[in-house]
């Protein structure tokens, strides 16, 4: 299939319309609480929470023996909060910075994860197969009863979001002041990891654990770059994560046999990418070429200076000079001479160069301006 | 000054973090209406009894009272300017946007600002000099101006006593003159304002009333009776002269 036929398919055919929609609705999710985790500084959290999330998945399976995909996320759910309120234990009961004590639920909840899921595979029972899918995740397994209960968690997410809106953006900003203010700075703290850990759990099956903390941060570090207001963050994080949900899906179904996941994931890190090199206000770019427009400012004004405080002396500011006497300066090179031309502060005839009452008023206002 | 009122009294306070104590066993007495340092060396807990009047630590022992009655019934008389470093500036936010923050605690839960709280951040931006700043995102203001903006922001608050937690720290002569006049005026209007404080050249020209602390109180009260080398070399444990203007 051609990417151009997947767009003239995707409202047709009923498979790939409900991936379509269920990797957009997943992709918006995830930027909208993304953005919180990464301006709260735990982008790592949604890492752990994931990872964290697998043994319960294995242990769902265990104790009911279906497969059912809400019975199994259901599990991911209770295991991933088990594991981010351990994460919040150690770091407020122990001394141990949040690093470790991420990396230690990660590597540990994982470790188990993987031990459930090869005892699982030895068993005789031909039900086993396919559970591995969560760890890389298989968007084609995803049936429109899935998409309905993201649409739903997204909705809720939503008016949460605007109910609480004030409080979650002083929460981010100033946890101590909040205190100070009389909100109870813990119930805030809790509803908003809520959110994430519940994003997490329903991108499992179509993301899957390894590569899921990418879907929550990528759209959100690409939307930062772009604005200085939290609202406009966290839309543009939604719209860049349903971008590259649709993208992601598009470009794996026609391209045989690629996995979902990854490609998501991938899109998304191009998001990223671009965002870092041409968002105006942050981006490598702009900020590199206001460097270099500073610098060529800054040795015009230079210039400008040593003329002005040379001209002064002479009863007559548009008195003649050599441009010989320039040479010396080292701010100075022709093309700086040629764009004070060009701004009609400085005449020229033959080797002499004079100053114009333009580019006398300009030189006295120079540092005068704030 | 109305020595009867008293606004703010610790007792018993005690703070540790594992064994170690921090706060040793405070009690503290602040009349109303009084200009008040809290000066002693690094580590002395000067932030930590702040927070833990403020309820941002909890104690291992002891009580605050606000105006008599426990500070959980008063936090709407109480505002507080945390540490300058203690958020990041980098949040997308503007200026304003950071004082109607301010407002925020008499909102309540869920309810948003309207035209009303807008204004008074704005007369709150105007009284620190950064009305021209208010649309300006937080990370483009100087060291100064964000001291300002937080300064503005525990304004709003209308309340009747203030807490700082070193307002002067890095920031420009112009600032400071520029605080410590608001300050004067909240005392002159009859609030009463409480200030980690870091310079001791600058105690007795500031300040009116004064606690020295290194994990115990080691004495409270007016600058003219107690500000001398005998309570500052008991709290920074070396010999100390300065020049009190007395």
């Amino acid at each position: 299939m051609e990417l151009s036929d997947y767009f003239s398919q995707v409202f047709s055919d009923y498979t790939l319309r409900t991936i379509t929609l269920g990797t957009a609705i997943l992709g918006a999710i995830c930027g909208m609480l993304g953005s919180f985790a990464v301006l709260r500084k735990q982008s790592l959290l949604g890492d752990a929470i994931s990872h964290a999330a697998l043994p319960g998945i294995a242990i769902a399976f265990l104790i009911t023996g279906t497969k059912d995909t809400n019975v199994l996320l259901l599990g991911a759910l209770v295991s991933g909060l088990i594991g981010t309120f351990w994460i919040r234990g150690m770091i407020t009961k122990t001394h141990l910075k949040s690093d470790t004590a991420l990396g230690l639920v990660l590597s540990l909840f994982f470790g188990f994860g993987m031990l459930l899921l090869t005892y699982i595979q030895k068993q005789p029972n031909a039900n086993q197969a396919g559970l591995d899918k969560y760890l890389f995740g298989q968007a084609a397994t995803l049936v429109e009863s899935d998409v309905w209960l993201m649409a739903i968690v997204t909705s809720v997410c939503l008016v949460v979001l605007l109910l609480f809106w004030k409080e979650f953006k002083i929460l981010l900003f100033d946890a101590d002041y909040t205190k100070t203010l009389g909100f109870n700075t813990r119930f805030i703290d809790v509803l908003i990891t809520f959110f994430i850990v519940l994003a997490i759990v329903l991108g499992l099956q179509t993301v899957g654990v390894v590569l899921m903390s990418a879907m929550l941060l990528a759209p959100a570090a690409a939307a930062r770059q772009w604005t200085n207001k939290l609202s406009v963050m966290i839309v543009l994080a939604a719209i860049f994560g349903a971008f590259s949900g649709v993208f992601g899906t598009a470009i794996s179904a026609s391209q045989n046999n690629l996995s979902t996941g990854p490609v998501i994931v991938l899109v998304a890190g191009v998001f990223v990418l671009f965002s870092f090199v041409f968002s105006p206000g942050r981006g490598i770019l702009f900020k590199q070429l206001r460097v270099y427009q500073n610098r060529r400012d800054l040795k015009l004004q230079k210039t400008l200076q040593f003329m002005f405080d040379i001209a002064r002396t002479h009863e007559d500011i548009s008195h003649p000079h050599a441009i010989r006497i320039l040479n010396n300066f080292q701010g100075y090179t022709k093309a700086t001479l040629q764009e004070l031309i060009e701004k009609d502060w400085v005449s020229v005839s033959g080797q002499n160069w004079s100053m114009t009452e333009k580019g006398y008023d300009a030189a006295q206002n120079l540092y005068n301006k704030n | 000054m109305s020595k009867e009122k008293i606004a703010i009294r610790v007792d018993d306070l005690t703070v540790a973090y594992n064994y170690k104590p921090v706060l040793w066993d405070i009690d503290l007495e602040v009349p109303e209406g009084v200009l008040m340092a809290i000066v002693g060396p690094n580590g002395a807990g000067k932030s930590t009894l702040i927070k833990s009047i403020l309820g941002i630590i909890d104690p291992i022992a002891g009580s605050v009272a606000i105006y008599g009655k426990p500070y959980e019934k008063q936090r709407k008389l109480v505002a507080y300017v945390p540490q300058k470093g203690s958020v990041d500036w980098d949040f997308p936010t503007t200026a304003l946007d950071v004082v109607m923050m301010g407002t925020y605690g008499m909102l309540g839960w869920i309810k948003r600002p309207g035209t009303k709280e807008k204004k008074a951040s704005l007369e709150a931006l105007e009284k620190v000099g950064m009305l021209p700043f208010k649309n300006r995102q937080i990370s483009q203001l100087s060291g100064g101006q964000q001291q300002r903006v937080f300064l503005a922001r525990a304004l709003v608050q209308d309340a009747s006593i203030y807490f700082m937690d070193e307002p002067f720290q890095g920031v420009d002569a112009t600032t400071e003159i520029a605080i410590i006049n608001i300050l004067k005026e909240l005392r002159k209007a009859g609030k009463t304002v409480v200030v980690v404080h870091h310079d001791l050249q600058t105690v007795p020209e500031y300040f009116d009333w004064v606690t020295f602390l290194n994990v115990k109180k080691i004495a409270t009260g007016p600058v003219r009776d107690i500000f001398n080398d005998d309570n500052l070399t008991k709290t920074y444990g070396i010999n100390y002269k300065v020049a009190v203007n007395k």
